[in-house]
């Protein structure tokens, strides 16, 4: 392994790219023609790679089509070409296998020191498992213990040509992958049910994810920015409605997404293990009522109207308690009705809604819903109820 | 030739054990702790859990990572429960990252070797004990013991009706 | 190359071809049957072309607006396989069937009554296949490649229709390619020895040999798949022990063979007509045979070039790069050879050898794509993107099928003894050229941007190079009707063709000394080679 470390020399590649024609100055827009350069060091060694073998093809193309054409043209029957007889010419064949052989050597070499570049074993900073779902991404932090799904939010209407496509058809999803500039990144990915493929262009990354195995992929982006690539391997009939999306951000951005994160799945699990019942509460909401709410809405309910509507009979408590989850959140426009969305926790929230949904005769007058505490959560974090 | 595509599963299953590719490691591990010229050193063991498909059991490791020492025995907790309420057939397939790496990882026990039946509720702890041998190539310096959790409880009906 | 031939069947008019459909059910004359898979793979160019369409009709705007992805699905898997195995193959062995025998000298092939079984397993084989589209549970949807467990665990109901159609396909291509074998080294006329014979001969029995080896692999990976899905078997499946990617070598160890099988009678018919049009011997005939011989060795290590972002090690992919680039010498070894045929020769410019010389230019450029793929770090941004679409498609479509093209062109006249209309097939090739350029280079671009392969919908800055595909596409499609026009009015009537069709072509070979339209038997008496 030694000898292959050995071949990592970047020397070469920078004679190379002098062939290349290509500067590393910013692309402004992604080619629609060409390959993307690229962000980190693997993908501009790849796309330099790859167009010093293009432009070797094109070389040879010329050559070759060049002498086939002028062939085409000067030995024509019609221009009174007398055919000759030669059918061979054992030093000619020998001659241009053997230059066949050496440019094929001369392109195995930097193809070659590029491939051990990529391929690289050492630990990462830090460790995500990346799952591929029918038909979604599944991505979990190793260190920090958070996870989530990453599903397409481009819009049926949209696909469905109904509406007009935004910017990024296709090529959007709810929750991207976020990581830290400058981080050696370790991806260890896998299959949930079938074989799907996980790439991103600009990293040069992509793995099959196949399910049962795991196979390992790392970058190291130097430029943060939003990145997107897609699935590549046939996975069933939502294969092209899988897109991937990685955030790269500063490491203090990353700190407090991670916190973010944790702290949202800490609630979650405080607030989703616990059964909480009607009359649990109900308890609850009562001294959340009377701490909060009292002062405009009464002791009974009845509020002062019209400045302070009455809770009791009132439509909204009645009925669906979306809209009643709804105002305690944003609060009323142009009333003395405050957001309570970061004073009350949810679990607050939830209980003085049920509360007042079941109190005053309102239970028996309206559908008597109950408000759980993971729908507060859910709702500010703008999952539809 | 036809036949020689159904002795590819066997060569394919030898090439992989001995080269570790594909991370595939079968068997149970005999490992003795022999002289080496390699010096121990840290390698950082990661442990993954996966379901497939919607495998409804709980599967989870005691821990997320652990670094150890090469040649030292290691013993880690994982954790099965079935939340069903029938009885169901599970096995664990085990694969190593990166797949070279496979070869110097020893599991002298792992529930991987069998399948587990869990009746409706029951939920078990098992061990996995392994050994990182110090030969393990130097530029490897974490090694990810991945582990999914697979549903048999169909498979092996369907195998017993056929009478495999 | 001197020949003393006799044509005696005038005299024997009871044993002229049988009359009706029983002379097409079971004859076991070689032209017949030649005649018969022609016209089948014909049939399956139009219906696999139509699945191109629908593909393209769809693909032509980003959105969904004519199919949804399952049928989709359908259609790209479906097309897959009609092409490979209903269009490409069975052309190739119709020209086989037809010129073999003539050429080496032969009265028939070897096993007329195989051959009859050969080709009539082929219609039932894609009967069953084409009617699982109309089936509830629809039809293939995994891609031509069939990948596990996609394929296996995830497959409709239909799978096992798929996988007994497979099975017929192959068994016809063994049963034909023992056939070919047996006929090539047993009944060549006495002085051709196997260095003196025509290059599409040689093609043919390095292919044939491809075939024998690799067509039961495919056969046991169906096999496999079989046992996966009924009989709880776990060949494929992690669950059971076993490993999807084992499923992605064996059947990539029977395809990169398959697509060497698909082009190397090409690299014959292209030799023979630059040869005729050039007026001039091919250059470096051994040197072809070896070139030949040579890729056909290598193809059957190189398969993983199919595979590389499974999760290979790196000496493995080292490997399997390196060898798939040695592949580019002997191919390349022939492109010069043909050029250098052309090179002081005094060259007409007849349909078949346009054909020709767009085969050696378009090949070569999927060629030169194909090359760019086996490195395998620019192979993790080309893998499973239209580039790889845009390299087969090359090497396809103006490479295998336009060779198949300019050999009907360039054979016709010895089947018919009428001579095609040679306006109408300039015209042919000129739309054909422009269209399938227009098709296929973007899909280059696209493929490099970033679009992934068997999608049904895409971003929106792949559109404009979409929407230039599917015209071109379209364009391509119409202009194979004009195909079917000249074909039938070369067989139905015009100008008459001579022995030699070609002018001074009775030197390049024993077919060209018999009457056109070449009698029912030929070369009942053997002709002697000098």
């Amino acid at each position: 392994m030694k000898s292959l470390k050995s071949l990592k020399r970047k020397a070469p590649m920078g004679l190379f790219s002098l062939f290349s024609l290509y500067s590393y100055s910013e692309p402004t827009e992604p080619s629609k023609y060409n390959m993307p350069i690229g962000v980190t060091e693997v993908s501009q060694s790849i796309f330099d790679l790859h167009m010093i073998i293009l432009w070797v093809c094109v070389w040879i193309g010329v050559v070759v089509f060049g002498v086939m054409f002028f062939s085409l043209w000067k030995y024509r029957k019609s221009r009174g070409a007398v055919p000759a007889k030669f059918h061979d010419h054992l030093g000619l064949e020998i001659g241009w296998t053997i230059a066949a052989t050496l440019i094929l050597v001369v392109m195995a070499i930097p193809s070659t020191q590029v491939m051990v570049s990529a391929y690289d074993d050492a630990e990462g900073d830090i460790n995500i498992m990346i799952t591929g779902y029918q038909w979604k991404w599944h991505y979990k932090y190793l260190e920090d213990d958070i996870s989530f799904f990453s599903n397409l939010t481009t819009s049926q209407e949209e696909i469905d040509n109904a509406i007009p496509k935004g910017e990024f058809y296709l090529e959007e999803v709810d929750e991207p992958l976020v990581i830290p500039v400058n981080k050696r990144v370790r991806f260890l990915i896998t299959g949930n049910d079938v074989i799907h493929s996980w790439w991103v262009p600009d990293f040069a990354v992509k793995q099959d994810a196949v399910p049962g195995f795991i196979n390992t992929a790392w970058t190291n982006v130097p430029k943060t920015g939003i990145y997107r690539g897609a699935c590549t391997e046939l996975c069933g009939i939502k294969h092209a409605f899988m897109p991937v999306v990685v955030r790269v951000v500063e490491q203090d951005e990353y700190d407090a997404w991670v916190g973010q994160k944790i702290a949202y799945a800490l609630a979650e699990k405080e607030l989703t293990s616990k059964e909480w019942t009607k009359e649990e509460l109900v308890e609850r909401g009562k001294g959340v009522y009377a701490t909060n709410c009292v002062a405009c809405h009464q002791g009974n309910g009845m509020g002062i109207p019209p400045v302070f509507p009455a809770l009791v009979g009132s439509e909204v408590v009645l009925g669906n308690k979306a809209k009643n989850i709804e105002i305690l959140m944003e609060g009323v426009q142009g009333s003395a009705m405050q957001s309570f969305a970061n004073q009350l926790s949810e679990t607050d929230t939830a209980a003085v809604l049920t509360y007042i949904r079941q109190s005053w005769g309102n239970a028996e007058n309206g559908d008597g819903e109950i408000v759980v505490p993971k729908e507060i959560l859910d709702y500010k974090n703008n999952k539809s109820l | 030739m036809f036949c020689f595509s159904f002795l590819l599963i066997p060569i394919y299953n030898v090439f992989c054990e001995i080269t570790g590719l594909n991370g595939k490691i079968s068997g149970p591990s005999f490992y003795s702790q022999t002289e080496t010229n390699e010096e121990h050193r840290e390698v950082l063991v990661q442990f993954i859990t996966l379901n497939n498909e919607s495998m409804p059991w709980k599967f989870k490791s005691t821990e997320t990572q652990r670094k150890v020492m090469t040649g030292t025995s290691q013993e880690v907790i994982f954790i099965f429960e079935n939340p069903t309420p029938k009885e169901m057939v599970g096995q664990v397939i085990p694969s190593v990252s990166p797949g070279r790496g496979a070869e110097y990882f020893h599991k002298t026990e792992c529930f991987c070797f069998e399948q587990q039946t869990l009746t409706a509720g029951e939920r078990i702890e098992l061990p996995v004990r392994f050994i990182v041998d110090p030969d393990l190539p130097k530029d490897i310096g974490s090694l990810s013991l991945g582990y999914t959790l697979f549903d048999l409880t169909k498979l092996k009906k369907e195998s017993a009706l056929v009478g495999l | 190359m001197s020949t003393i031939i006799e044509n005696h069947d005038d005299h024997d008019h009871h044993h002229g071809p049988a009359k009706g459909i029983s002379r097409w059910l079971f004859t076991t004359n070689h032209k017949d049957i030649g005649t018969l898979y022609l016209w089948f793979s014909c049939i399956m160019l139009f219906i696999g072309g139509a699945m191109a369409l629908v593909i393209r009709a769809e693909l032509f705007e980003p959105g969904l607006q004519i199919v949804q992805p399952e049928f989709f699905n359908q259609m790209t898997t479906n097309h897959g396989l009609i092409m490979v195995f209903g269009v490409i193959m069975p052309a190739f062995v119709g020209l086989a069937n037809w010129m073999i025998p003539m050429q080496v000298g032969a009265p028939d092939m070897a096993l007329p009554r195989l051959n009859n079984l050969s080709f009539w397993l082929l219609p039932m084989a894609f009967g069953v296949l084409i009617s699982t589209l109309f089936m509830p549970a629809g039809g293939p949807n995994f891609g031509w490649t069939f990948y596990a467990p996609l394929s296996t665990t995830y497959a409709p109901e239909t799978v096992t229709f798929f996988i007994f159609s497979v099975h017929v396909m192959g068994a016809s291509s063994i049963m034909g390619s023992i056939n070919i074998i047996t006929t090539i080294l047993n009944m060549r006329a006495p002085g051709m020895t196997l260095m003196k014979m025509p290059l599409f001969a040689w093609s043919w029995l390095i292919t044939a040999y491809l075939l024998i080896a690799v067509m039961p692999v495919l056969a046991g990976c169906v096999t496999m798949m079989l046992m996966d899905i009924h009989f709880g078997t776990s060949f494929f499946n992690a669950a059971g022990g076993g490993d999807p990617v084992l499923f992605q070598h064996v059947f990539w160890f029977f395809g990169h063979p398959e697509v060497y099988i698909m082009i190397l009678p090409a690299f014959g018919i292209v030799s023979h007509i630059i040869e005729t049009f050039s007026r001039k011997p091919i250059f470096g005939y051994d040197s072809m045979v070896y070139a030949m011989a040579s890729i056909a060795l290598l193809s059957f290590v190189v398969w993983a070039h199919h595979m590389f972002t499974v999760g290979m090690p790196l000496a493995g992919e080292l490997f399997f790069m390196y060898s798939t680039m040695l592949i580019a010498i002997p191919t390349g070894v022939k492109v010069f050879n043909w050029v250098a045929t052309m090179f002081k020769g005094s060259i007409s410019f007849e349909t078949p050898m346009l054909f020709a010389i767009a085969f050696v230019a378009l090949f070569t450029i999927g060629g030169f794509s194909g090359l760019m793929l086996a490195i395998v770090p620019a192979d993790f941004q080309y893998h499973d993107t239209y580039f790889v679409v845009a390299h087969f498609h090359y090497v396809l479509v103006p490479g295998a099928l336009f060779a198949i093209m300019a050999g009907v062109y360039y054979w016709i006249p010895k089947w018919t003894g009428i001579m095609y209309d040679e306006a109408l097939g300039k015209l042919h090739f000129w739309l054909s050229f422009i269209s399938v350029n227009l098709t296929f280079f973007p899909m280059h671009f696209v493929g490099l941007a970033g679009m992934p392969r068997r999608y049904p919908d895409y971003a929106l800055q792949f559109a404009d190079f979409n929407a230039m595909v599917s015209v071109g596409a379209f364009l391509f499609g119409i202009t194979q009707l004009l195909f079917l026009f000249i074909l039938l009015k070369a067989i139905k009537g015009g100008k008459k063709a001579t022995a030699e069709v070609w002018e001074d072509n009775e030197q390049w070979g024993l077919e060209w000394t018999l009457d056109s339209p070449a009698p029912y038997h030929t070369f009942t008496v053997q002709p002697e080679v000098k």
